[in-house]
């Protein structure tokens, strides 16, 4: 299991296409990936829960990734975040 | 024969397709062939993608991209795991799909409808829309796809929603009819820029027509005949064509200047509600924008749209007109509009509470994104800035103040901006009104908004069809303040202008024109119309109706006065 911590970067926080782009972008992995957030862990793979999260502009949340190319996950979903999420 | 509301003129004349609002109810059952009910489900899942996908893309093409997101975010939901995942494994366990889709939507409308934010508590009536469509799927309920009927079709539904009003092809679409709704509402308006004859608020029609009944639409004075026999048919194809050859001899005044039959030059405006309007404006030859609802710009987004974004649409505007006049009036919310990332409070009596530039003078941050992004497109046009619901003299003072305050932080940021940018009031409140002599000294103009100045004047929900008869601008009350408002603009030497339905109304403009009304701003359709109905009266003819008709006792003589004089 590997985690980086990351700031939310983007103006909107998590919202609808944010999400979606995430959330299929963590469905490309094999690796389990959470979003660790006020105590709670929530689900990469599924929008719903991404946009649950309430995560908003500055939420600082740790984001896990564990399975066989977690590695790849974390570089590339972290990067991700980092750019503003495509916003 | 049918009477209701005239909403949009003309005549139409086609076959009826109903539009009904189904019964969504199921029955809950336990359901033994767990693996057939799974594959029912996949079905209507994929069925509601494949629509969605086809809408959306269909959305991309005729508005834009970002309206399009929303749709293509309906289809991403259903997918997800957490959603139909849910729902398989409900269904796993013997629940029917209906009670599966059910149970884990209104769980997620539930989570979100109780989040903080306001953006997140939107995706409730998202989920909310995706349940009813899938639902649909799984009861066999097909939509009447709006877009695909065929030529001649007269619409007859309860209520005609924006969402139902975009799939309209105008060519296809011969007239509607709706049991809801009065002359502002928004079908009215709707039915009137696609130039469809309309009639509403005809009670029950929904249940007294079949599909494919033959229907006459006359939406100039809001009859509705439902299978007609012949002699009436001809009576209105002949009706039709004469409005149809009136029409066409409007065509004469494209490019002409609009004056009165004296030679009085007036100014013929547009009212606009999006930066791609201003094109609509210009083809129909109006000489400027005496409104331009900045609404869409906040309505049509999650957030608060940013200064930039705002900047871009106003300058699209400017730009478009030209170097001619564009009035852009500030946020007019609360009231009937609602936008929910604001977090406006559920109000007893929106209309009278916290809207407009109340709202606005209340979230000074957000206005000044508003008022600094109209300033900086005032560097590409002319522009000038009104502001809705004025009630006191201090609520122009405080937003004079904060232009000001704009204008020092953009000259000290060297952006270019037009330092003369006026800044107007929209009277439109009975209060306004009485104080029109006060508000002339702090503002640089004055526009009318006729149908609030009505509502306010008369006490009357305007879309209330019980109170509707009560509504009009031709009652004396109304017409009074209306003639205050405009002297003492004149008095005040500030130009005056009416952005309301009734500056397009023929029975109004010659009492306009005797008033001393410098401005007519007008739906572009209606553009041409008024021009045709200034240029047959001189001033002198316009003070001898008005002097008679403002000592008159109510707006049924008012009217059948008006009527008797017209010159249409």
């Amino acid at each position: 299991m590997v985690s980086k911590n990351l700031t939310i970067s983007n103006e909107q926080g998590m919202h609808m296409r944010p999400a979606s782009l995430l959330s299929q972008m963590a469905a490309g992995f094999d690796s389990n990936v959470s979003i660790k957030f006020n105590g709670n862990s929530y689900d990469c793979k599924s929008v719903m829960f991404l946009m649950a999260a309430c995560l908003k502009c500055g939420s600082e949340i740790e984001l896990v990734c564990d399975g066989p190319d977690e590695e790849k996950a974390l570089n590339e979903i972290s990067a991700f975040i980092e750019a503003g999420m495509g916003d | 024969m049918y009477n209701g509301i005239g909403a949009s003129r003309g005549i139409g004349i086609g076959h009826i397709c109903r539009i009904i609002e189904h019964d969504l109810s199921f029955e809950a059952k336990m359901v033994e062939d767990t693996e057939a009910e799974k594959k029912r489900f996949q079905k209507a899942i994929d069925s509601f993608v494949e629509d969605t996908n086809a809408m959306a893309e269909d959305i991309r093409k005729n508005i834009g991209p970002k309206e399009a997101e929303i749709l293509l975010g309906h289809a991403v939901m259903m997918s997800d795991p957490a959603m139909s995942g849910e729902m398989f494994k409900m269904i796993d366990s013997g629940q029917c799909a209906e009670s599966a889709l059910t149970a884990v939507c209104d769980m997620f409308i539930g989570m979100f409808q109780n989040m903080e934010d306001e953006m997140m508590r939107q995706r409730a009536s998202d989920i909310a829309d995706v349940k009813v469509s899938v639902l649909k799927k799984l009861l066999g309920i097909k939509d009447i796809n709006i877009s695909k009927v065929a030529q001649g079709t007269v619409l007859v539904c309860k209520d005609l929603t924006p969402s139902m009003t975009s799939q309209i092809v105008k060519e296809n679409v011969a007239g509607i009819i709706t049991e809801v709704g009065g002359n502002t509402s928004h079908s009215a308006i709707l039915a009137r820029a696609l130039e469809i004859p309309a009639v509403l608020s005809v009670p029950g029609i929904v249940d007294i027509v079949s599909d494919n009944d033959t229907a006459i639409v006359d939406g100039t004075e809001g009859e509705v005949f439902i299978n007609p026999d012949g002699d009436i048919l001809s009576k209105y194809l002949k009706k039709r064509e004469d409005y149809l050859a009136k029409k066409a001899e409007l065509q004469k005044f494209i490019g002409k200047e609009t004056k009165t039959a004296d030679g009085e030059t007036l100014e013929l405006f547009c009212n606009i509600g999006t930066p791609r309007d201003a094109k609509k404006a210009r083809e129909c030859d109006g000489e400027g924008i005496g409104l331009f609802r900045t609404e869409f710009l906040f309505m049509d987004t999650t957030y608060y749209p940013t200064e930039e974004e705002q900047f871009e649409a106003y300058k699209e505007a400017v730009e478009t007109m030209e170097y001619r006049t564009v009035i852009i009036r500030t946020l007019d919310i609360g009231g009937d509009k609602d936008i929910p990332y604001l977090g406006l409070k559920k109000e007893e009596n929106p209309f009278l509470g916290y809207r407009a530039v109340r709202y606005c003078l209340g979230n000074v941050e957000d206005y000044k994104i508003q008022l600094r992004a109209i300033i900086r497109a005032s560097a590409y046009g002319k522009v000038k800035i009104m502001v809705p619901l004025v009630t006191t003299v201090d609520e122009m003072r405080s937003v004079k103040k904060l232009v000001e305050e704009i204008k020092e932080e953009l000259r000290d940021e060297k952006i270019p901006f037009d330092n003369g940018i006026e800044v107007g009031c929209m009277v439109e409140t009975a209060s306004a009104s009485l104080i029109a002599d006060l508000l002339a000294k702090e503002a640089d103009f004055f526009s009318i908004g006729t149908n609030d100045l009505a509502q306010y004047t008369m006490a009357v929900d305007r879309g209330n069809a019980d109170v509707a008869y009560l509504y009009s601008t031709f009652q004396p009350s109304v017409l009074r303040s209306i003639k205050y408002i405009i002297e003492c603009a004149n008095a005040a030497g500030i130009p005056v202008g009416m952005c309301g339905e009734a500056a397009a109304d023929p029975l109004m403009i010659p009492l306009l024109m005797s008033f001393g009304l410098d401005e007519y701003s007008v739906n572009p359709v209606l553009v041409l119309t008024a021009r045709c109905i200034i240029s047959k009266w001189t001033k002198a003819e316009a003070d001898v109706l008005a002097a008679k008709v403002m000592a008159m006792d109510t707006k049924e003589e008012i009217v059948a006065t008006l009527k008797a004089a017209s010159k249409e």
